[in-house]
């Protein structure tokens, strides 16, 4: 291998390390009651949560592994091996200063506190299952906007986080949103105050630091009238040899007029399962935008939604997953159309290299008696090597007059006089076909803000090393 | 629950009584598809194979099956199985049983071509039928109902075109069915040898008071290397009926398949189309017209299995949904491990007339191989409002300019058929279709 692989090979690995802590709380493995209890006492939790649950550990145990569509990969998952609750027992800090030496150097290592000072108007990191840092620039926190982990919110702010958590995605959603409801800790919450528009992003960070350690975060954005705020997210774990779970529910309330940007830049280690579900609500001439780019994981189920239940609100999708070896990108979009005019779009963008599979599947439903409603798909795969697949599942339901869709994908390779073209000038082939897969994401990378899209084009060179030839 | 689906379809027959009729293995598959119809659950809700699917709907009870035909409709089943002028031949079945057979000028036979009722090709043809018939079941979810028809069957056309011979005109099957909770499962099986060409049309049609049937039919296409089928089926069974429709296309080395299926009739309609490339050079045309009114439900699924390399599929569905008219379009282009060079394309189209009818949509892909071109796309909107002004303001009124919008949508199709008189005849299917719906009682 050449020095430069070298270099590169090292950088691929910026998650891959960990600490021996000993932590305060520990749950221990496996899910019960008692398991519960344990959280519930932990957080000192008021009892509604306890019941909610409760009630939400009986469903998940009722609810079958969605296998009749979804992969067998699944019953790979032994939620008896998993840790559900592990945390320093420390209080949140405001100040990096403040935190354990051992989580401090983790966040430096990841590059944290210093993206926090250059361009962001809050941070929160989150280890394990419970925040660690969180802290918000001063004049955006004059302005009335909250920014806390989900745990803290519950304590202070309980009128707003009541009246929404839950609200767009109920417990028996789905079994994973079963298992998020039963064992959640840790996520943000986010209110903006009517009017109010957030300069600069809010970014969490969340990282998975223990093995086996399965990790449940709860987020819950509320954009007031008018306002608008960017949200991001980021995620690691160190490459156990065990698999672990990421499963987390992510709400978003975007009330008229509102806009709402959620950036999420997956790459996770490939031993964990991400099953994650992500939904919003946008009312009256509300816009939700969900970024969504998945490149690590072993299997990582996904499909972020938005409910448009105003009259001229907007969703819009933008996917990109990198599928590399062994890994497993299902992911897509659902789109419901509940209101008069409202539009949604879909953009999806997937790269299978080496044995790696990639999913688009997506849903798409615009009832009847509504005048319109609009929804474009597009989605477009592209094949690396011979073994690699892709597969696309739409749905489309569209019913009555008014109303129209359309959906269109298309599976395609790199384009061999395009390889020739750029190697004939000097590149290696390698060059060429980096600078050509980048060519196919880049008009959805150039969505993301400029310090995520250089990350991301550098992830996307990372993984294309070694896949050609 | 399965025990309400058994006897009562057997009414007037029995599985000994048919066998009587066939040698010894056929009944011996007979039997062996009855018990696996026997022991295949009924659809539910949580099988994706029947997602959006209004499973509710299917019910097999009270059904006769093997009804002679009377006098009377089998004179009503002659005098409106009309050739196309160009036709090279018809043979006319009423409630499963051939009551005509008639080539234009020997021209078949002379060529060495084999268009014989399926119960005589079970001993003529014995070999061949044994080695193609049901050799191939779609699998793409109503297995159970295809096990009915392979335990029920009781006739249908066996065609077999021998190496090197062309025939430009098409052969047309005619199946009625008569009377009411009749149960009809016919069956077209056509065979090509090396380097042959033909063209099959079968229609499927109610006498006068026909309705509420059971209707199960099976087409397969075996594509000899070097060989082109075309096959057109017209779908018009009677009201109320619940129907059942599997067509699976093999192609062998650079042969060509054009099938197209147009869908007008039945009340519950299942329809299942499969096309295998597996062999280099092969190209498989899939499509279908359906024009859908008051109740009814179409249910369509699809699978391009592209086996092996430099193959192409090429699939268009068209739906015309009025009244409150379900449709459900799920496919499946399929590129497994080594098919390198797949060139393949699905477009489904919908189109809504009302604001109670509803188009699903599942185009779906599957790509386990690199260096393949794979598109689909899928669209539901409504009449262009500018397209209604200008007619009408060419003096049509709204009534007749939107017909004529939908029309033309659906008869597009029919112009990549390269043969006019056929096309001709569909339109006419069409046309018909669309005076039954505008019964005002019905609006």
């Amino acid at each position: 291998m050449s020095v430069k692989n070298n270099e590169i090979n090292i950088d691929r690995e910026i998650g891959n390390f960990h600490y021996n802590l000993t932590p305060a709380h520990d749950a221990g493995y496996g899910l019960t009651e008692e398991t519960i209890h344990f959280i519930c006492d932990v957080k000192n939790e008021p009892d509604w949560i306890r019941e909610l649950r409760l009630r939400a550990l009986e469903v998940f145990r009722s609810k079958p592994l969605p296998t009749h569509w979804a992969t067998e990969d699944l019953r790979n998952i032994d939620f008896d091996q998993i840790r559900y609750y592990i945390a320093p027992g420390t209080d949140v800090k405001r100040s990096w200063d403040e935190v354990p030496t051992e989580v401090k150097e983790t966040f430096e290592r990841l590059g944290i506190p210093e993206s926090e000072r250059k361009f962001l108007a809050g941070v929160e990191a989150q280890f394990d299952s419970e925040a660690v840092y969180s802290n918000i620039k001063k004049a955006v926190a004059d302005q009335g906007v909250i920014f806390m982990g989900s745990t803290e919110a519950l304590k202070e702010h309980p009128e707003i986080f009541r009246k929404w958590f839950g609200k767009v995605i109920p417990t028996g959603d789905n079994k994973f949103s079963a298992l998020n409801s039963a064992v959640f800790s840790g996520g943000s919450f986010i209110y903006v105050p009517p009017g109010v528009k957030v300069k600069h992003p809010l970014q969490a960070y969340f990282r998975i630091n223990s093995e086996n350690f399965g990790q449940f975060e709860r987020t819950l954005i509320i954009a007031d009238e008018g306002s608008e705020v960017m949200y991001m997210e980021g995620c690691t774990a160190p490459k156990f040899e065990t698999s672990t779970l990421h499963s987390a529910v992510v709400e978003l309330v975007a009330m008229p007029r509102a806009k709402i940007q959620y950036i999420t830049v997956q790459n996770w280690s490939s031993n964990v399962f991400n099953l994650v579900t992500k939904r919003g609500l946008a009312l009256e001439e509300a816009e939700i935008k969900w970024i969504d780019c998945n490149i690590g994981s072993r299997l990582t189920m996904k499909y972020p939604g938005v409910v448009m239940k105003g009259r001229k609100a907007r969703g819009e999708v933008i996917s990109i997953a990198l599928a590399g070896d062994g890994q497993h990108q299902d992911t897509g979009a659902k789109m419901i159309h509940a209101a008069d005019e409202t539009t949604s779009n879909i953009v999806s963008k997937s790269i299978s290299i080496g044995k790696g599979r990639a999913t688009y599947r997506g849903q798409v439903t615009v009832p009847r008696h509504l005048k319109g409603c609009k929804n474009n798909t597009e989605c477009d795969a592209l094949l690396i090597n011979t073994d690699s697949r892709t597969d696309t599942y739409p749905a489309i339901i569209v019913r009555g007059l008014g109303n129209a869709a359309q959906h269109e994908a298309s599976v395609s390779q790199v384009n061999a006089e395009q390889i020739f073209y750029m190697m004939q000038r000097g590149l290696t082939e390698a060059q060429a076909m980096s600078l050509a897969v980048n060519g196919f994401v880049n008009d959805l990378v150039r969505q993301f803000p400029m310090e995520y899209s250089v990350e991301l084009k550098r992830l996307i060179d990372l993984e294309m090393e070694g896949s050609v030839g | 629950m399965n025990t309400d689906t058994e006897s009562p379809v057997l009414t007037g027959v029995s599985l000994d009584n048919l066998n009587n009729r066939f040698p010894h293995w056929f009944s011996e598959e007979r039997s062996a598809a009855w018990s696996r119809f026997e022991s295949l659950p009924m659809p539910t809700r949580t099988d994706e194979r029947w997602r959006f699917s209004g499973i509710n709907r299917i019910s097999l009870q009270g059904y006769t099956t093997s009804l002679e035909p009377t006098h009377k409709e089998i004179e009503e089943a002659l005098a409106n199985s009309a050739k196309v002028e160009n036709s090279a031949g018809r043979m006319v079945l009423v409630n499963d049983h051939v009551v005509l057979r008639e080539e234009t000028e020997r021209a078949l036979t002379k060529l060495g071509v084999v268009w014989i009722p399926i119960s005589e090709a079970v001993t003529a043809q014995a070999g061949i039928l044994r080695e193609h018939f049901m050799a191939q079941f779609t699998g793409l979810g109503a297995e159970k109902f295809a096990h009915l028809h392979r335990a029920l069957v009781r006739d249908g056309v066996f065609l077999y075109v021998p190496d090197n011979v062309e025939i430009e005109d098409p052969i047309e099957n005619y199946y009625w069915v008569g009377g009411r909770k009749t149960a009809v499962f016919p069956h077209t099986l056509v065979i090509t040898g090396v380097n042959a060409k033909v063209t099959v049309v079968d229609h499927y049609f109610g006498l006068e008071g026909a309705e509420d049937t059971l209707a199960i039919g099976v087409n397969d296409l075996f594509v000899g290397d070097g060989s082109a089928i075309t096959y057109i089926s017209t779908q018009f069974w009677p009201g109320k009926s619940l129907t059942f429709h599997f067509n699976s296309t093999i192609l062998g080395r650079d042969s060509c398949a054009k099938s197209l299926n147009v869908h007008l009739g039945g009340d519950f309609n299942r329809a299942e189309s499969v096309s295998h490339l597996t062999a280099p050079g092969g190209r498989s045309e899939m499509l279908a017209v359906t024009l859908a009114t008051g109740e009814q439900e179409f249910d369509q699924r699809t699978l391009q299995d592209h086996q092996q390399p430099n193959t192409s599929s090429d699939l268009l569905y068209k739906n015309t949904l009025d009244h409150s008219a379900r449709s459900i379009f799920s496919g499946l282009i399929k590129v497994e491990p080594g098919a390198h060079r797949t060139d393949a394309y699905q477009k489904v189209r919908n189109l809504l007339l009302s604001n109670d009818a509803e188009a699903n949509s599942m185009p779906g892909l599957e790509i386990l191989a690199d260096d393949v071109r794979c598109t689909h796309g899928a669209t539901s909107g409504q009449i262009d409002p500018e397209e209604l002004f200008y007619l009408k303001s060419r003096g049509l009124n709204e009534t007749i300019s939107r017909r004529l919008i939908a029309n033309g949508f659906l008869q597009e199709v029919f112009g990549r058929l390269d043969q006019p008189a056929l096309a001709d005849k569909l339109g006419s299917y069409i046309e018909k279709k669309f005076d039954l719906s505008h019964d005002p009682k019905k609006t």
